[in-house]
């Protein structure tokens, strides 16, 4: 899936702006963005539901445009935000009505397969209407697998489940992602992202950052090291300052966060340096960074408050 | 363009599954008939078989059996897009290769054929009931004629329109109980013509009659072109959000 420039706008109000990225065959891409950021736009303009503003893609391969429409669609499929059952007919039902419409052949196997692969065999005959959310949102998993689709778009798969039914989601996506399904998920959740895709882009109306969740995190925050002390220092910059691994320091609500290159030479510098001024170290370790403050540092940028 | 029948037998299998399981469509099923069959039924039996009063009396009890077909097909089209937006499964649905008309032609057969079978079901009721226990000289009068073949003409043409409207009110709409009001609204013209004809407020001839259904007939055919030109995913799908 190749993505330029994409932009869409209902009206005056601008959904996503000059959007591009590049998914690759079997990666899991996530698409990370609060509320309002234009993710669910973005799923129904590449799913062909909608068609964009101004820009260009490739989805499946295929240029999006709407003669295209049906012939992407048919080699993609999409879990939208809400399952979308029909509750008064059964989950197999539900799933025969879909592999209709995809012209699909051996439903039978067809449907078992999905079913199994989502651990649903066993309630293929309940009514939709008597499933809980999490197991709808497993029947809606299903039915976006019967198709094999190239590419499944997967739109906040997991929001408003309770934990034990999230985990399972996020199971059942690490078996797809272990079986080559080249996956898009939106999500508003960091761990998510973060335990689940090989790359995130965060979007908010205009895209960010792309990349590794990894690199995101190397590449906001230079590396630091937390110091816990039983009393503060009489004087820290001349014991930091005499500490050549060191490149900076500021306080902390606990003590002290030191710049560092690299963590490995500074510590035990520091820790003698500390000794030495008498210190007592109640601990000294590098500190953890989540995707999280790199999402929030981005976020916090506020487009939402400068577009109003 | 091509049409899948797989695509339309998918969507209209689904909706007759929905019927059955359906509280509200299947008690309307049922006490339609009874509803239908009981007056005319009454009124001719009682009737007492003299002069011009039968011929009259024959012809309304028939165009009350005409209101099914009117009836019918457009309250159930007209939730057919509408339903399925607020039921939130319109969106699965437009996510799939279907073609808007594919989409459209299985929900107009999905409120077509249970009409028919519905109209046709409670006409042959009636044709049984008036054989067996109406005055001789009604029974002729039913027979006699056009009547009967009118009937089965006109019942599926004007189930046609009534199907066509509903569908068209209920892609503009999004409320599903103004819909179903604009609709059956919006599906009595052809009856009110029939009405006018045989109360010989317009004089009938064979030729308005045929010029009529000729109209009807070109009206059910090719009327989904215009339809599924109304209907528009991206509107479909995010409008009514604002
Ligand atoms: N039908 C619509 N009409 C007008 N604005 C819309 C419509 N749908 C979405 N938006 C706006 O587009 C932006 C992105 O929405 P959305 O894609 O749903 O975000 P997300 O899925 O990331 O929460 C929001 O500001 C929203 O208000
Ligand atoms: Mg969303």
């Amino acid at each position: 899936m190749v993505v330029e420039r994409l932009s869409k706008r209902f009206g005056e109000r601008v959904a996503f702006d000059d959007v591009s990225f590049e998914v690759g065959v079997g990666e899991v891409f996530g698409f990370l963005g609060p509320n309002g950021a234009g993710k669910t736009t973005t799923v129904r303009t590449l799913g062909t539901l909608i068609a964009p503003s101004s820009g260009a893609a490739k989805v499946a391969g295929i240029p999006l445009s709407p003669r295209n429409g049906p012939a992407i669609r048919s080699r993609i499929s999409i879990m939208p935000e809400s399952p979308g059952l029909y509750l008064r007919l059964s989950v197999r039902e539900n799933l025969e009505c879909f592999a209709g419409l995809y012209e699909l052949d051996d439903i039978r196997g067809r449907i078992n397969r999905a079913l199994a692969s989502v651990n649903l065999t066993d309630r293929a005959a309940d009514l939709c209407g008597s499933l809980s959310k999490g197991l709808r949102q497993r029947v809606a998993l299903a039915r976006a697998l019967l198709n094999d689709p190239a590419v499944l778009f997967l739109d906040e798969p997991t929001s408003g489940l309770d934990p034990v039914a999230t985990r399972e989601v996020h199971e059942l996506i690490m078996s797809l992602r272990a079986s080559g399904v080249t996956i898009f998920l939106t999500t508003h959740r960091l761990e998510e992202a973060e335990r689940l895709c090989d790359r995130v882009a965060i979007l908010n109306t205009t895209l960010r950052l792309v990349g590794r969740p990894d690199e995101l995190r190397a590449q906001l925050f230079r590396r630091s090291l937390d110091v816990r002390l039983r009393a503060p220092l009489a004087d820290p910059g001349a014991v930091f300052g005499a500490v050549s691994e060191v490149e900076g320091w500021e306080q902390a609500p606990s003590g002290y966060t030191l710049a560092v290159s690299d963590p490995d030479l500074a510590v035990p510098a520091l820790a003698r340096a500390l000794v030495d001024a008498d210190a007592d170290i109640l601990s000294l370790a590098e500190s953890h960074h989540s995707l999280e403050d790199v999402y929030l540092e981005l976020v916090d940028e506020d487009v939402e408050a400068t577009r109003r | 363009m091509s049409l899948s029948w797989t695509r339309i037998g998918a969507i209209l299998r689904k909706e007759l599954r929905d019927y059955r399981r359906n509280r509200f469509v299947v008690a309307t099923m049922a006490a339609t008939p009874l509803l239908f069959i009981a007056l005319p039924t009454i009124q001719l039996i009682a009737a007492n078989a003299t002069g011009k009063a039968v011929t009259l009396r024959v012809g309304l009890s028939l165009l009350y059996m005409l209101v099914i077909p009117v009836i019918m097909p457009s309250v159930i089209s007209a939730y057919s897009v509408v339903g399925e937006r607020e039921q939130g499964t319109l969106e699965p649905v437009l996510s799939t290769p279907i073609r808007r008309e594919e989409f459209l032609i299985a929900k107009a057969l999905a409120a077509f054929i249970p009409t028919l079978v519905t109209a046709y079901a409670v006409f042959g009721i009636f044709l049984a009931i008036a054989a067996l226990f109406a005055h001789p000289v009604i029974v002729s009068a039913i027979y006699a004629g056009t009547h009967v073949l009118v009937q089965l003409l006109f019942t599926p043409l004007l189930a046609g329109w009534a199907v066509w409207i509903g569908i068209a009110v209920s892609t503009r709409m999004s409320d599903i109980r103004a819909a179903q009001q604009l609709s059956v609204l919006g599906s009595a013209p052809p009856l009110a013509i029939l009405v006018l004809m045989s109360l010989n407020v317009i004089t009938v001839s064979t030729a308005l009659a045929i010029g009529l259904a000729a109209a009807l007939l070109a009206f059910d055919l090719l009327a989904w072109r215009v339809v599924a030109t109304m209907f528009d995913r991206e509107r479909l799908l995010i409008g009514g959000r604002r």
